[in-house]
């Protein structure tokens, strides 16, 4: 009597044999088929050929039956939309049925049906149903207009259903007011402005239904309600008290929810008035509980526990215990575990922490075990106290003699040494015990650095230096450099025995190694040495400032910023929403609410949205280079802002008359244009890619004709020869030529060349349209799929219509940026279809990145460093620009004409560094450092954003811009 | 390559609408970021994708690919991360009764909902079918996916209470199979659950029970992690209450404890109103029909967590070759009552070829594949106190193991709840009937760990 049987069948003709069982006059036998069909279905067999023979199955008062076609039906009816229409009739019949549950279904089921034909049908049953009598009915109803907004955003829109949605939010019944708001707030993340106002009584209409709806729709609920900021502290408090019992609520979703909400509500409160006390009581609990849920639970909530200790380590303070690790935990557990030990590790429970490390360094799992080792060492650090306990248990590690513990003691132990100099130097010797023993280069040079560092305490230092110096060769680059320094240090310590040591090292560095930054090292050393030794000493064996204590601590403004995510994918990677490229449609970026300045005063909080706030913040404990680097410039005003610049500036855009006129003049004018001429002639290669490439010169320059006859994107370009040779011209924009996207041959007689620009702060498409057929042409309009960016037509297209043959017509096309994004591969590939009276042409083309950059994208220096942080270097790249400028003030100029400002400058050794920001349409901000090579024509361009795909479309508009 | 739908006149109104709202400053994003389960797989120890289901767009089960290749890059099954990142999508993975239930979603969502969600749907699974295995689902997948269907639409929970679905979609059994076939009626009610939109939406109404009758089982699970010396290293109480009610009409019943205040945190029933706890340490509730958890709490190391049972351990391996093992079990605080179902679960070093362990009770057994040994004490005897020894083989040569086993305990103790909790009494209101009224006990291990 199982359904098993269904899935056996596997004979040849199965599919015949069930059309004719679905056929059948029986209705017990067609069932059994529409079973069968499932089955097929389930394990992924195609079955669509059945589709109409099933749907004759849907009539029927079977709902088993009934339901059982319409899930076929979904799966399949959008290979089939004609055939699909066919179901229309018993859908709008069965919204119609008295029972409710056969209503419900039918509208339920005819939002899953995603075939426009069915959409426009679905209009009438959907506005009856949203306000039919029966709630089980309009909260079905609710969830499927955020189906149809899906869908078909416009018509959900125009049809009213919106503001029925919103009339929702007052129903009667809970469980359709927290449907409602689930659909609104999907729809809200898609749509283009926001749909419903977060005020106060809509919050206390939420509020209200929070107690009597289900736990999903408490999600919900508390999800939406994080998102507003309360007027005042008397109405924060009030939600937190109508918030807090939600934290003894079963589901583990609902109690993170409502964590969120006291989170970010407590920002608002004076931090020391007793309720924020009293609430911050009772948030670890409910916290603790969550760790004795599946393994899968905890992990989520292990991640956001992590954000919470940084945020306020006082609320789990006192319970160190939970988090101990369990033998069997799951190693992504264990790991987040110890992760949140050495955070909350104080000198009040240190004692107990360092025993479990201890007990956890002796584990199997060979990751685990390292990571424990280095907690010690963290500890150490983090707590004064407890060093030297630390450093007896890292002892009693390496008295183990497992290799990997002993590596990794001795990394951590160089990091003591500097925390804490001259205290714990006594146990070098047990460290030189273990030398042969370290072959990974973290350890090496770690042991290395302690042995230069030290050299005056260790007898044989040379002679240990010497024996890591004989496969100097085959060394990691870390461990050559850290030797390098290591005998630097050695010789200048004792200068008498070690003088044909360091002549070895250095030779070695600077003669022997292809390495430039060794070579570089060694060669610095070198002239160090041989001008001053005093001097060397006092650059080499200079006091070195403190290492901080806290470790690999979240940057504060990404954690304000996460801890309103907390309960999200965000929080679970830490990385900030608008890191998720996919789901990037206009965010912003939230911060926690500044506590409203009230009469009794209290710590104003950090609010990142206030720049000049966040710039003092950050800038005192910069330490990483870049900081150092770029904080000597601060307070300068950084590069011209107009898009005009006076100073002397190399041709910005090369008309065809210049070409034509060959190279004397470009040798006037200078390397720019030769560039230029070059690379129309040829394509070259690193500007190449699919678009740009181009035909001949020839055709190229007769594109150059007729985009500056034509396309205003040129109008600036056009001043005349003597103005560009002087350099006053005005510094326009750069576009990319026109290129033939279209051919006559696909296009019925169309041809079509286009380009984009970017025009009054919004992206245009330049068309020319030419009619190569032989009757005339009329009826044009243009379309764009889903694209990376969002780019929709703004207007239609506006063509002389009708088009004689073998005539031609510009069109410009504004176009719009919206949420409607769909990744495409290249990512500035954009699918273009154009109708007219002939036909419909489909042809792609490859958006030129820099017109997607915004006019706002100068970043605010602190705001820049802070940035340029908190962005992992792995997604920094470096890639090689080409062009003729090397004039750092002409290069900011037309960088700024094309949106790319320059955030500042700096001059260091004859070579400039240059700091750009660049912010794009769909949110994304690009940090940029250019290095400019005064002799060589090629600089070199680090890019560093949270968005790693963007990048060769990024280098590509620099490379456009500059040989331009 | 490109499958494109032009609905013409509806995209230019939405150009010209977003164009209208660009002058306006987009002020955006009021309302949270919900985007829910978009589709769901099932997928097996050995890598078949075996059911899919798409609450949304169909996304082909390809996208599980990214979940076998990190698979490939963990040595044992369940420690996979949980979220896999996916260039498009992230894939949310529950992992029970070693079957893999793959959520996938395309946005930012909360995670734990989906979490939550999955595992429910299991529950709810192991309650129609009696467990969860790849066979079951198989043998039931009509019912399965009806289930599914119902259990969500668009992503977002719909009914997710077994009273309610079991009222729309009849669990399957012998007896009902049999009568489907010869009535030819179908195992989905047509007609719309009472409960669903009544303010007690967990319970059905117009329940009639000739025997009215309440239990409760009180169930405490003690883990722990006690270090080589015997001290406690930490000690928690995972406490729940289940129960079953068999009671006619709409009862409306309230429970207090003895002991009300020994709570460290507590988690409850969607049907227990918390303003009566907070105001009268008191459960005041409307249950749902059948079996529930009422509550569930947590008494964590803070209060003192009595341990039933201790263990006398002498373990020692040598280089070369053996190592020797020497445990005893004995009884510590039990409140008077016999500790049964005593197991020790012994997890041998890698090196260990075989071990020949002699118990004084109960039996032993050792599993060469994942070395861990299992000794089956039963019940302890106070006055003689079951002790296993013996020698361990090691392979000749291998380095000393770096650290002694984690020992594994397992034991119940019936009657008695370790914390001390004690039901005080029962009562009901709505109804006139006097129930039949029923308290048990429980304590167990939970994650109780010894060191050695």
């Amino acid at each position: 009597m199982s359904d098993a049987k269904y899935f056996t069948t596997t004979k040849k003709g199965e599919i015949f044999e069930l059309k004719s069982e679905l056929n059948s006059d029986k209705k017990e036998k067609r069932r059994e088929a529409v079973k069968k069909v499932i089955a097929s279905m389930t394990v992924g067999k195609d079955v669509s050929a059945l589709f109409p023979d099933v749907i004759n199955c849907m009539q029927t008062d079977n709902l088993e039956l009934k339901k059982l076609v319409y899930l076929y039906l979904i799966n399949y009816a959008k290979t089939q939309p004609d055939l699909a229409i066919l179901a229309v009739n018993t859908f709008v019949k069965d919204c119609d049925d008295p029972n409710p549950l056969i209503r419900a279904l039918a509208v339920r089921t005819m939002g899953c049906i995603r075939v426009d034909k069915i959409t426009e049908y679905l209009c009438d049953p959907l506005r009856k149903c949203l306000k039919d009598e029966d709630p089980y009915v309009r909260k079905t109803a609710a969830v499927c207009v955020a189906k149809l907004y899906d869908i078909n955003p416009t018509l959900a829109e125009d049809q009213g259903f919106l503001d029925a949605l919103k009339d929702l939010l007052s129903d009667s019944n809970p469980m359709v007011v927290a449907n409602a708001v689930a659909a609104l707030g999907e729809i809200n993340e898609t749509s283009p402005h926001p749909i419903i106002d977060m005020n106060t009584v809509m919050v206390n209409k939420l509020l209200t239904a929070l107690n009597e709806c289900t736990e999903w729709g408490q999600v919900f609920i508390l999800d939406c309600v994080a998102n507003y900021s309360p007027t005042d502290e008397r109405e924060a408090q009030g939600i937190c008290e109508r918030v807090s019992p939600r934290l003894a609520h079963a589901n583990a979703a609902v109690v993170l929810s409502a964590v969120k909400v006291l989170m970010k509500l407590m920002e608002m409160l004076p931090s020391d008035s007793d309720f924020v006390v009293a609430l911050s009581k009772k948030l670890a609990p409910p916290l603790v509980t969550l760790l004795s849920a599946e393994p899968e639970i905890q992990y989520v909530a292990l991640r956001n526990i992590n954000l919470i200790v940084q945020k306020k380590p006082d609320i789990l303070q006192h319970e160190m215990k939970v988090f101990f690790v369990k033998y069997n935990d799951p190693i992504y557990v264990k790991l987040e575990k110890l992760d949140i030990m050495i955070r909350l590790a104080s000198p009040a429970n240190i004692a107990q922490v360092l025993a479990e490390l201890k007990e956890y360094a002796t584990e199997v799992d060979i990751d685990f075990v390292r990571k424990a080792v280095r907690a010690i060492g963290r500890c150490a650090i983090k707590v004064e106290q407890s060093a030297e306990r630390c450093v007896s248990t890292l002892l009693d590690l390496i008295q183990t003699k497992v290799n990997y513990v002993v590596q990794e003691a001795i990394v951590v132990i160089k990091d003591i040494f500097r925390k804490y100099p001259n205290k714990y130097e006594s146990i070098i010797s047990t460290l030189c015990e273990n030398l042969d023993t370290l072959d990974e280069p973290d350890a090496k040079a770690s042991m290395i650095w302690i042995i230069g560092e030290y050299a005056e305490r260790i007898e044989n230092a040379n002679e240990l230096l010497e024996s890591f110096l004989e496969g100097f060769a085959d060394e990691n680059t870390q461990v050559q450099l850290q030797l390098l320094t290591g005998i630097v240090k050695l010789f200048l310590k004792r200068p008498t025995d070690t003088q044909e040591l360091v002549q070895k090292v250095l030779t070695l560095a600077t003669q022997e190694s292809d390495n430039p930054d060794l070579r570089d090292r060694g060669y610095i050393y070198w002239r160090l040495l041989s001008t001053d030794p005093v001097i060397a000493k006092q650059v080499v064996l200079a006091e070195k400032p403190l290492i901080s204590e806290e470790t690999d601590c979240l940057e504060p403004t990404l954690l304000d910023e996460l801890c309103c995510h907390i309960g999200t994918l965000a929080s679970v990677y830490h990385k900030p929403p608008t890191a998720f490229i996919e789901g990037r449609t206009a965010v912003t970026r939230k911060s926690l609410p500044a506590r409203v300045p009230s009469l009794n005063g209290g710590s104003p909080s950090f609010d990142a949205s206030t720049p000049g706030q966040r710039q003092q913040t950050v800038i005192p404990n910069q330490d990483s280079l870049i900081g150092d680097l770029l904080s000597l410039d601060f307070g300068s005003p950084s590069g011209p802002q107009s898009s005009y610049a006076m100073g002397s500036m190399p041709p910005p855009m090369t008309t065809a008359g210049q070409d034509l006129l060959g190279a004397d003049l470009d040798s006037l004018i200078g390397g720019g244009s030769s560039d230029l001429s070059g690379h129309s002639a040829g394509g070259s290669g690193g500007y190449g890619g699919g678009g740009y490439g181009g035909g001949g010169g020839l055709a190229d320059l007769v594109g150059f004709g007729g985009s500056s006859s034509g396309g205003p994107s040129l109008a600036a370009g056009n001043t005349g020869l003597l103005g560009d040779i002087f350099g006053i011209a005005p510094v326009s924009a750069y576009s990319v030529p026109k290129q033939v996207w279209l051919n006559p041959g696909q296009g019925k007689g169309l041809e079509v060349q286009g380009s984009f620009s970017r025009k009054n702060r919004q992206v245009t498409m330049e068309l020319t349209l030419t009619n190569r057929a032989l009757q005339g042409m009329s009826d044009f309009d243009v379309r764009l799929n889903k694209n990376s960016f969002g780019l929709t037509p703004a207007s239609p297209l506006n063509v002389r219509s009708p088009l004689p043959p073998n005539q031609s017509t510009e069109a410009s096309l504004p176009l719009n940026i919206t949420a409607d994004i769909a990744k495409q591969n290249p990512l500035t590939n954009l699918q273009v279809a154009l109708k007219n009276n002939i036909g419909v042409h489909y042809f792609a083309c490859l958006i030129p990145m820099h017109v997607l950059f915004v006019e706002d994208g100068l970043m605010e220096k602190g705001v820049f460093l802070a940035t340029w942080k908190d962005i992992s270097s792995d997604n920094e790249k470096q890639f090689d620009i080409h062009t003729s400028l090397t004039d750092a003030d002409a290069i900011s100029n037309k960088l700024q004409a094309n949106n790319i400002f320059t955030v500042t400058k700096l001059a260091t050794d004859g070579r400039q560094l240059m700091y750009l920001s660049v912010k794009m349409t769909i949110g994304i901000w690009i940090l940029c450092e250019l290095k400019l090579n005064a002799i060589a024509s090629g600089h070199t361009l680090a890019l560093k954003s949270r968005v790693p795909d963007i990048y060769l479309g990024i280098v590509e508009a620099f490379q456009g811009i500059l040989l331009a | 390559m490109w499958r494109a739908e032009w609905m013409w006149r509806a995209e230019r109104q939405v150009a010209l609408s977003s164009l209208h709202c660009t002058n306006k400053k987009i002020q955006k994003a009021l309302i949270s970021r919900i985007a829910m389960l978009h589709s769901f797989f099932i997928v097996n120890a050995s890598g078949d994708v075996f059911l899919e289901k798409h609450w949304k767009s169909v996304i082909h089960r390809n996208i599980c690919e990214y979940f076998f290749e990190a698979q490939k890059k963990y040595r044992r099954l369940d420690e996979i991360p949980p979220i896999i990142h996916t260039p498009h999508h992230y894939l949310i993975i529950v992992h029970r009764s070693n079957l893999f239930y793959i959520g996938v979603v395309n946005k930012e969502c909360p995670p734990l909902f989906c979490i939550e969600i999955m595992h429910r749907i299991v529950d709810i699974f192991e309650d129609y079918f009696g467990d969860s295995k790849e066979a079951t689902i198989k043998e039931h997948f009509v019912v399965v996916y009806e289930l599914l269907d119902e259990m969500l639409d668009n992503g977002y929970p719909l009914a997710t209470e077994s009273n309610i679905l079991k009222e729309l979609i009849k669990p399957p059994s012998f007896l009902r199979a049999l009568q489907n076939t010869v009535t030819g009626s179908s195992n989905v009610s047509s007609i719309l659950p009472t409960g669903q939109l009544s303010n007690v939406p967990w319970r059905r109404a117009g329940v009639k029970y000739t025997n009215n009758e309440a239990y409760f089982d009180v169930i405490e699970e003690i883990d722990a992690i006690v270090d080589k010396s015997g001290s406690i290293v930490s000690a928690e109480i995972q406490g729940y209450i289940d129960s079953v009610m068999k009671l006619s009409g709409i009862p409306d019943l309230s429970l207090t404890f003895m002991n009300a205040r020994i709570f460290d945190d507590v988690s409850f029933h969607p049907c227990v109103r918390i303003k009566r706890w907070e105001s009268d340490r008191m459960l005041s509730f409307i249950p749902p029909d059948g079996h529930f958890r009422l509550m569930s709490y947590h008494i964590g190391s803070s209060n003192l967590v009595p341990l039933p049972i201790y263990i006398r351990h002498n373990i020692q391996f040598k280089t070369g070759a053996s190592g020797r093992v020497d445990i005893t079990v004995g009884l510590k605080q039990t409140m008077g009552r016999p500790v049964e179902d005593v197991k020790v679960d012994i997890p041998m070093p890698k090196s260990c070829i075989n071990c020949s362990l002699t118990p004084t009770q109960g039996k032993f057994s050792y599993d060469t594949v994942s070395k861990v040994g299992t000794w089956e004490v039963g019940r302890i005897d106070p006055q003689k106190l079951p002790n296993i020894r013996g020698t361990v083989q090691l392979i000749s040569g291998s380095d000393t193991p770096e650290s002694n086993p984690t020992l594994g305990l397992h034991f119940k103790v019936e009657q008695v709840a370790m914390s001390g909790l004690r039901v005080n009494r029962l009562d009901i209101l709505g109804e006139k009937y006097k129930p039949f009224k029923g308290v048990k006990y429980l304590t167990k291990a939970g994650l109780f760990q010894v060191r050695t």
